[in-house]
This record gives C-alpha cells, sequence and structure tokens, in this order.
C-alpha cells in the first residue's frame, strides 16, 4: 500500500474521530488524532486480521492500553468494516456498543477491554505468552501512551516480556508529551523512554509517529528482532491532536469534545489536507 | 477428625490431578510458588507454569491476555496481593471481560500466624463479592477443596478460591460427598440456632456445635463452600427453622459470609443474625491456633458467643 493512499487513510480517520466525538459530545480528541497514523498503518498495512472472523484464533491482536483513545481504535474498525462507519456517530450514548473505552464483550474488533491505565499491556503480554503455550501463532501491539508510562504495571510487563524475551510483542509508545495536567516532563517525566524500555530487554527505535515511511522501517524491524528473541518498543514522536490546527499541542483537548463551529472548522481543515496529498 | 491438612496443599495436588483431564489449563504464581503449593504442579509440569515474579497486577493482566485466547489460567499468590494489591486488575481486566480466570488465593485470614497483620487478609471476600461477574468459592477442608478447583475449571468466568495456610481436619468424609457450585451444605441438623459457616472456621462449629448440645442447645451447622452465588433457599430455609443465624467466618465481620447472610435474610425472611468473625481490627502475630482462639474463632470461642447470642435473644 502506497503512501498517498495511507495518508488519505488516516485523514479518513481523522474525520471519523472528531464526527464520532463531536456526536458524543465527549470523549478524548487529542490523543485519538495523535495515533491517527499508527493506527493507519497497523490496521491497513501490518497486522493480519480478516474482519468477517473478528474471532479468528489466529488474528493478530491489538491492545489499546491508552483505552480513552477509543474514538481512534472505533473508527479504523469501523473503515476495515467490523461494523458500520456510521455507527460511530453513537460513541458514548446510552444504547450504544461503543462504550466510552473499549468493551471487547460488544464490540466486533476490539481484543481486550481497557481503559485503566497500565492494565491493557500486560493483557497483551499475556496474549503474547499464549503463542508460547498453545498452538496458537500471531503477533501482538500494544499501544501505550506517554503519561501512561507513569503507571508501574507498565513497568512490570515490560520487566516480564523482557525478561522472558517476548519477542512476538511490539509495543509503540505515543509520545505526544501531554497528559491531563499538562506536559508529561513537566508532571512526572518518563524520560528517557527508549533507554527505559532498551533496559529492559526491549529493542527500541524511535519514529516520527506520522511518517509512514519510518513506520514502515520501524515495524519491519521489529519483525527482525522478533527472529532474535526480543520484544520491540517503538518510540513513536507524535503531536497532540494532530491535523486539526487548533487542537494541535493544546492540553485542553485531551477530554473535550468539539463543538459545532469547531467541528466543522475540523472539517474543513482535513478537506483542505486531503487536497494536499501527493 | 485425626487427619490435617491445608487447603492450599489440596489446591496444588488438584491442579496436578487437573491438567491430566484438561491440557488447556496453566499456572501462574508470583513468586511464592512454595508457599501457595503451585509447586507441586510446578514439579510435575513445569512447561506449564509460569513464576511471574512479585508484581501481582501484572500477573493477573498476564492472565486475562492468556484466557483471551483460550487458555483457562489458575493464578495464585497470598489473599493479601490477590484480592488487595490486585484489586482494580481483577475487577478490570478480569472480571469486566468475563475472562475465564481462576484466582487460586491462599493464605486467607489470620491464621496466616506468625507473618502478621500485614500478610493476613480478613477483607478478600468483601472485596470479591462486590464484583461482578465473580464467583467466590471458600473450601472447609481437603476433600471439598479439590472438588472446589474442578467445579471452578467447570464453571465459565472468574472465579476466585479461597485457601488457608494452617492444616485443618477432614470433615468430609462421607462417600457421598457431592460438591454444587451455589449449594450449601448442612453438616448437622438443629432446631434452636444455625451456624452458617465457611472455610476453615467449619470444623470448629461442628465442634462448637457439639459443645452447645451438652448445654442443651441444638445448633445446626451449614458449610457455605460458595459465597457468592450464596444458596438463599437454604438460608432462608433455616432461618424459617430456628428463628436465629450465627456466621462464623475468618474474615472481618463487615461485608464477608456474615455480611452476605445478613444482606439476603434481612430482604427475604429476617431474622437476628449475630456474625462471629474478625471484628474489625487488625491482627498480629503468632501461632495459628493462639490467634484463632484469641479472636474466638476456636471451638469453645464459637459456643460461648453463640451461647450467649441465643440466651438474649431467648429473653426477648
Amino acid at each position: 500500500m502506497d503512501n498517498v493512499y495511507l495518508k488519505k487513510l488516516a485523514n479518513e480517520l481523522r474525520k471519523n474521530i472528531v464526527t464520532a466525538t463531536y456526536h458524543a459530545h465527549s470523549g478524548h480528541p487529542g490523543g485519538s488524532l495523535s495515533a491517527a497514523d499508527i493506527l493507519t498503518y497497523l490496521y491497513f498495512e501490518e497486522m493480519n486480521i480478516n474482519p468477517d472472523k473478528p474471532r479468528w484464533i489466529n488474528r493478530d491482536r491489538f491492545v489499546l492500553s491508552k483505552g480513552h483513545a477509543a474514538p481512534a481504535l472505533y473508527s479504523v474498525l469501523a473503515m476495515k468494516g467490523y461494523f458500520p462507519v456510521d455507527d460511530l456517530k453513537t460513541l458514548r450514548h446510552i444504547d450504544s456498543y461503543l462504550q466510552g473505552h473499549p468493551d471487547m464483550k460488544h464490540t466486533p474488533g476490539v481484543d481486550m477491554s481497557t481503559g485503566s491505565l497500565g492494565q491493557g499491556f500486560s493483557a497483551a503480554v499475556g496474549m503474547a505468552l499464549a503463542t508460547y503455550k498453545a498452538d496458537v501463532h500471531y503477533r501482538v501491539y500494544a499501544l501505550l501512551g506517554d503519561g501512561e508510562l507513569q503507571e508501574g504495571q507498565i513497568w512490570e510487563a515490560a520487566m516480564f516480556a523482557g525478561s522472558h524475551k517476548i519477542s512476538n510483542l511490539t509495543v509503540i509508545v505515543d509520545n505526544n508529551n501531554l497528559q491531563i495536567d499538562g506536559k508529561v516532563s513537566d508532571i512526572c517525566s518518563p524520560y528517557p523512554i527508549a533507554e527505559k524500555f532498551a533496559a529492559f530487554n526491549f529493542h527500541t527505535v524511535e519514529v516520527n509517529a506520522h511518517d509512514f515511511d519510518e513506520l514502515r522501517t520501524a515495524f519491519k524491524e521489529a519483525r527482525q528482532w522478533t527472529e532474535k528473541g526480543m520484544p520491540t518498543a517503538i518510540i513513536a514522536h507524535s503531536v497532540k491532536g494532530k491535523g486539526i490546527s487548533f487542537m494541535e499541542n493544546q492540553v485542553g483537548w485531551h477530554g473535550k469534545a468539539p463543538n459545532e463551529e469547531e467541528y466543522k472548522q475540523a472539517l474543513a481543515e482535513l478537506a483542505a489536507a486531503r487536497k494536499e496529498i501527493k | 477428625m485425626e487427619k490435617k491438612i491445608a487447603t492450599r496443599e489440596s489446591y496444588g495436588h488438584a491442579l496436578v490431578d487437573l491438567y491430566q483431564e484438561h491440557k488447556d489449563i496453566i499456572v501462574l504464581d508470583a513468586d511464592l510458588a512454595n508457599a501457595t503449593k503451585t509447586a507441586i504442579f510446578k514439579k510435575a509440569h513445569p512447561e506449564r507454569h509460569v513464576d511471574c515474579g512479585i508484581a501481582e497486577g501484572n500477573m493477573m493482566g498476564i492472565a486475562a491476555g492468556l484466557a483471551s485466547v483460550g487458555l483457562v489460567p489458575f493464578v495464585s499468590t497470598f489473599a493479601m496481593f490477590a484480592a488487595g494489591r490486585a484489586f482494580e486488575q481483577v475487577r478490570n481486566s478480569i472480571a469486566y471481560p468475563c475472562l475465564n480466570v481462576k484466582i487460586g488465593a491462599t493464605h486467607a485470614g489470620i491464621s496466616v500466624g506468625e507473618d502478621g497483620a500485614s500478610h493476613q487478609c480478613n477483607e478478600d471476600i468483601a472485596l470479591m463479592r462486590s464484583i461482578p461477574n465473580m464467583t467466590i468459592i471458600s473450601p472447609a477442608d481437603d476433600v471439598e477443596a479439590r472438588f472446589a478447583v474442578q467445579a471452578a475449571y467447570n464453571h465459565k468466568g472468574p472465579v476466585y478460591m479461597r485457601f488457608g495456610r494452617s492444616a485443618v481436619p477432614i470433615i468430609n468424609t462421607n462417600a457421598d460427598y457431592k460438591f454444587e457450585l451455589g449449594k450449601g451444605i448442612v453438616l448437622r441438623d438443629g432446631k434452636d440456632i444455625t451456624l452458617v459457616s465457611t472455610g476453615i472456621c467449619v470444623s470448629n462449629s461442628l465442634l462448637a456445635a457439639d459443645i452447645l448440645a451438652e448445654k442443651g442447645i441444638s445448633a445446626a451447622v451449614i458449610n457455605i463452600h460458595t459465597i457468592k452465588p450464596i444458596d438463599t433457599v437454604l438460608l432462608r430455609q433455616y432461618a424459617e427453622k430456628t428463628g436465629l443465624i450465627v456466621t462464623v467466618e475468618e474474615h472481618s465481620i463487615l461485608g464477608g459470609l456474615g455480611g452476605a447472610v445478613a444482606e439476603e435474610l434481612s430482604e427475604i425472611y429476617p431474622v437476628p443474625v449475630k456474625r462471629i468473625g474478625v471484628e474489625d481490627v487488625f491482627g498480629h502475630s503468632g501461632p495459628a491456633a493462639q490467634l484463632l482462639q484469641e479472636f474466638g474463632l476456636d471451638a469453645t470461642g464459637i459456643a460461648s458467643k453463640v451461647e450467649a447470642f441465643y440466651q438474649e435473644r431467648k429473653r426477648k
């Protein structure tokens, strides 16, 4: 799949994120938009999945450990055909299967219920461990927030994965440098991130989270390191709110939905950006 | 009642037996395999035992991941860390998605003994009982513990099993003993008062009933091995029959078996309920038997509390 096509998909994904949060009147657009290109790459290029068989035992697994980015996950799942794109407008509604945070019991394509930070990563490690203990074959991907790295459980899981050489596991850190209360570096700095994962016996790669060539290289490298017996941590340098000018790098857009005026402006910006894709 | 075995020991052996039939089980521990007795399983099937190190929250998450793929993890650590430290991982990663994880929590209650209050968990039933989708089993002896492990496997969904550190007498010696999840067992019939007990307190409750009989008080003894879902039919039957209920457990009187019984009966057939257990205090170091005596959970202590309650209610 060429980069132009991926960029168009990511643009569509961003449109769906702002549409879903606009109709929900709540939700987390900032951290969803920063992860949009990573999710586009994973679901349209990297992962071995079949939307017609969401429970296929040998599908690659994806765990959104930063579960508040559910609008991004739901959007990419809908675009892959797991459920109708139009249902994204029911996000967080009282009768919707699209819960505020991912619910594996009720949403096709969601591999793990997440939302309480730090916990999804452990489940991903368990899924990856299963391939060493049962006749199942797949890769496991977990997306973490950089603020989420403050949770101690992340390092419990990392220590286990590194120690047990769970090498079919790839963890991606959406490093947008913002959390609810401010800059992660001011609140309680997780830096240096790559060095920390390296110290926990991960192979590490640092990439621009919005550059498909860099993402492609990193995920290919992760597969090579599977053979070498090490899990990989991809530190993806991202921009919170990426693609919507007034949301970019604004901490206030962590957990706030756009109003009608803002929604229209966001759509206009994305439409203009789409014309520029080449 | 001569032979004594700790229910944690029964658990370790039951896992080995279970694997003969069910190759989809996998056993997890957090650096306590020799204490939780999963080391018995590890010795027999090292490839199916994963030591997660001293990281209980992560262990619960790993179990959730394994279960999501169809394996049946049996996860073990002390009750303090399984229900206490990892409460939220159990709630959000296991119970909310209703994943098929079995938690084998050992060293419950004050009979942990010498390790003292930091390791004596008197709150686990209360914590686990509050979580939707959770089933709780608290076996009384070796026989029941082995059946409990099988029943936990057969049940689809999360199960919390509560085992003790100290050796306890084997009371379920009948050849026709049957374990039915959610069904209480009448171990002794009576007409004046009913002792509702669970776990390692069941044997002492039976001895207490003997003491009470000598004093002319006819006490029924019911073993509630499944605390959730609790056998409301049997509880109502004995509330109607004897009019007085006493709960006996090695757990806080807040939120455990006593809490469950009082909650249910107050809705369906209110009768006075006396809760015998740890009375909202922390334990301390000492030999298990002496601690049980101090906290009034030995046969004499139970009998005297029941007698006092019975005499007090009879006057009214």
